[in-house]
């Protein structure tokens, strides 16, 4: 039982993880209804920037407490992230608005290959390490738990983020707006929604939140590298598409969901007869079983299509 | 004449040359020594040219975008490379009687069955995935190829994460630019048959073909299972050429390689993925001294060239070829 709750744990904080990333693809598949291949690799970046941020900071916020500096590197990241997830939608996707969806998702595998190419350009093929921005330290929790201070940590800001993003989307106008587009977008552009200010909004968003979930990455892993994000984003994708794509409840719910089966598919591979090296398998197992027989997902509403 | 036929012909007197160009020190005609390098870059667009025509049947023709090529393209190499490499020794001793010819037979056989295994796997994946319809499709084929990817690792008996080694080099300028000729051949013709209009229509308007009464997904299945077929061609041939395999080699970034070679010839047009193909091997060698540069301009074409012309760099510039017949809308 107790290794059972163990594996809950880091289930559930790997979860959080996929949850964050989950809801940059839900969203933007929301307003503009395509999948963003390229999210992954903003994730990607977000570790990056969050290194650097990290080394310029030091010699600044030495004397200021831990968490405070910690706080500064995430926002640094997440703000980078944010701004270079407008860019990409303003450079590469705003010109194919009106064109097939398959001409934006080949541009959108373009860009991703570009992000991770220029990053191994400019970073190095090479694993880096990451700074670890809070000293890890065993929180000791009943009946010989393991839950180390940052897997606590990232469940809290990540709940904090979430509960965020639920105040954006349900209580401000933006929120209304994204809503609005979501349900129908030219009915939301007569009723003089702005199109491009909600679509560089939601990208901007979404990219903030992968950004936060790469520096909650690298602090468990503590290794980051250019490719680091492709399969963290496609799984986050399989977990979008599990909830419901275009659900954001849904797309938590799904992220928690595969990170919590991915985990107790590695801790019990013995017992279930299989390889650990199956854990990358598991994601896109799910995705095809979902597909096949509920392609609308959990939270997710069956849309007919129209002649 | 048409392109087609122009280019099959141009494909199949280079193949029906270089049967005397062995690349081998014993090579029957000795004036045909051809420099390794040149050799390996001209079987790499050989077998490029494969799977660029293969995938351009799903990717093209039919409008069904699928990002699993390199999965199936494993699943040719493991499966031939299981008869030559693993059980090479009992089968060359079961076709002993062949006397010298039995290397060159059971190659033939492994290629064969490479193919064969592909096509399986095309239609294991085919059947649930292909009701699904466009970027979905497209995440599905790319889950499969992982799939097929992480099996692959997690199997000790085929070398898993370390790759198989030792493959025995038989793959020639021959065969690869024959079954290249063969690809561009059976998909050209199948695409121009009155059968093979039905591609089109599922591509065009998948809704109004289901409404003149097209089975689009029978349509869609045999368009993915053809492209299996030579996909699994292409991975054997590669596994023959190159005598080392990996699961790495076959990840999705190989996939993408195709795909960007069907994009950049024009979706739907086989002389100008031929063309693009060939075209990419050999820019790869020319920049390879620029490796890291070469990936970033690439993914920059792309993006460039779906904003600015989706219909690829030389697919409609065939159109303007004498004797044409107009195909597409």
């Amino acid at each position: 039982m107790n290794e059972f709750l163990q594996q809950l744990i880091n289930g559930l904080s790997l979860g959080a993880i996929y949850a964050l990333i989950a809801l940059g693809y839900t969203m933007v598949y929301g307003v503009l209804r395509f999948i963003n291949f390229a999210h992954g690799d903003v994730f990607m970046v977000g570790a990056f920037s969050a290194m650097y941020a990290a080394r310029w900071m030091a010699p600044h916020t030495a004397a200021w407490p831990q968490w405070l500096s910690a706080l500064c590197v995430l926002g640094a990241a997440m703000l980078l992230c944010a701004l270079l997830g407008i860019l990409v939608e303003r450079l590469a996707y705003k010109p194919l608005r009106e064109r097939p969806r398959l001409t934006v998702l080949i541009t959108a595998i373009g860009v991703s290959q570009l992000l991770e190419y220029t990053a191994q350009l400019v970073f190095g093929a090479a694993p880096r390490g990451f700074p670890s921005l809070i000293t890890t330290r065993s929180i000791a929790g009943l009946g010989g738990l393991h839950l180390s201070n940052i897997q606590a940590l990232v469940l809290l800001v990540s709940a904090l983020l979430l509960a965020g993003l639920h105040f954006i989307v349900m209580r401000t106008r933006m929120g209304l707006a994204m809503r609005a587009m979501s349900l129908n977008p030219t009915a939301a552009m007569l009723m003089g929604v702005n199109n491009s200010v909600v679509i560089s909004f939601t990208f901007g968003l979404g990219s903030a939140l992968a950004a936060a979930a790469a520096v909650f990455y690298a602090s468990l892993y503590q290794a980051i590298d250019p490719f680091m994000g492709v399969m963290p984003g496609m799984k986050a994708f399989v977990a979008a598409v599990l909830g419901g794509i275009g659900s954001l409840p849904g797309a938590m719910a799904g992220g928690l969901i595969l990170g919590v089966l991915e985990t107790l598919v590695v801790g019990y591979s013995g017992l279930l007869g299989i390889s650990p090296g199956y854990r990358d398998a598991v994601a896109f197992v799910l995705l095809i079983l979902i597909l096949l027989f509920k392609p609308s997902g959990l939270f997710g509403k069956l849309q007919r299509e129209k002649v | 004449m048409r392109p087609r036929i122009i280019l099959l012909l141009v494909i199949a007197a280079f193949a029906s040359v270089s049967f005397c160009f062995t690349g081998h020190p014993e090579a029957a005609w000795p004036l045909a020594q051809l420099d390794d390098y040149l050799l390996n870059i001209l079987l790499m667009a050989g077998i490029n040219v494969i799977l660029a025509v293969s995938l351009n049947m799903v990717n093209g023709y039919t409008g069904q975008f699928s990002l699993g090529h390199a999965g199936f393209m494993a699943v040719g190499a493991y499966g031939s490379a299981a008869i030559t490499q693993i059980q090479g020794k009992v089968l060359l001793e079961t076709f002993g009687f062949l006397g010298a010819a039995a290397p060159v037979f059971l190659f033939s056989l492994a290629v064969l069955a490479g193919g064969i295994l592909a096509a399986l796997a095309g239609l294991a994946v085919g059947l649930p995935s292909l009701r699904l319809k466009g970027d979905y499709l497209a995440i599905v084929t790319l889950g499969f190829g992982e799939i097929i990817r992480v099996m692959l690792q997690n199997t000790e008996s085929l070398g898993g994460a370390r790759g198989l080694t030792g493959i025995p080099p038989r793959t020639t300028l021959g065969w690869t630019w024959a079954i290249a000729a063969l690809s561009v051949y059976c998909v050209g013709s199948l695409v121009r048959s009155t059968y093979g209009r039905g591609f089109l229509a599922v591509r065009d308007d998948e809704i109004a073909a289901e409404a003149m009464g097209i089975h689009t997904t029978a349509y869609k299945v045999t368009a993915f299972v053809v492209g299996s077929f030579f996909a699994g061609l292409a991975g054997a041939l590669y596994a023959h050429m190159i005598c080392y395999i990996s699961p790495e080699g076959f990840s999705f970034m190989k996939s993408v390689d195709v795909v960007v070679m069907v994009i950049l010839g024009g979706m739907g047009s086989t002389a100008g993925v031929t063309l693009a193909a060939i075209g990419l091997t050999f820019l790869n060698e020319v920049l390879r001294q620029m490796q890291e540069y070469r990936m970033v301009a690439f993914s920059l074409l792309l993006i460039v060239l779906m904003i600015t012309r989706p219909q690829g760099l030389i697919g409609d510039l065939a159109r303007f070829l004498p004797g044409r017949r107009r195909l597409k809308p």
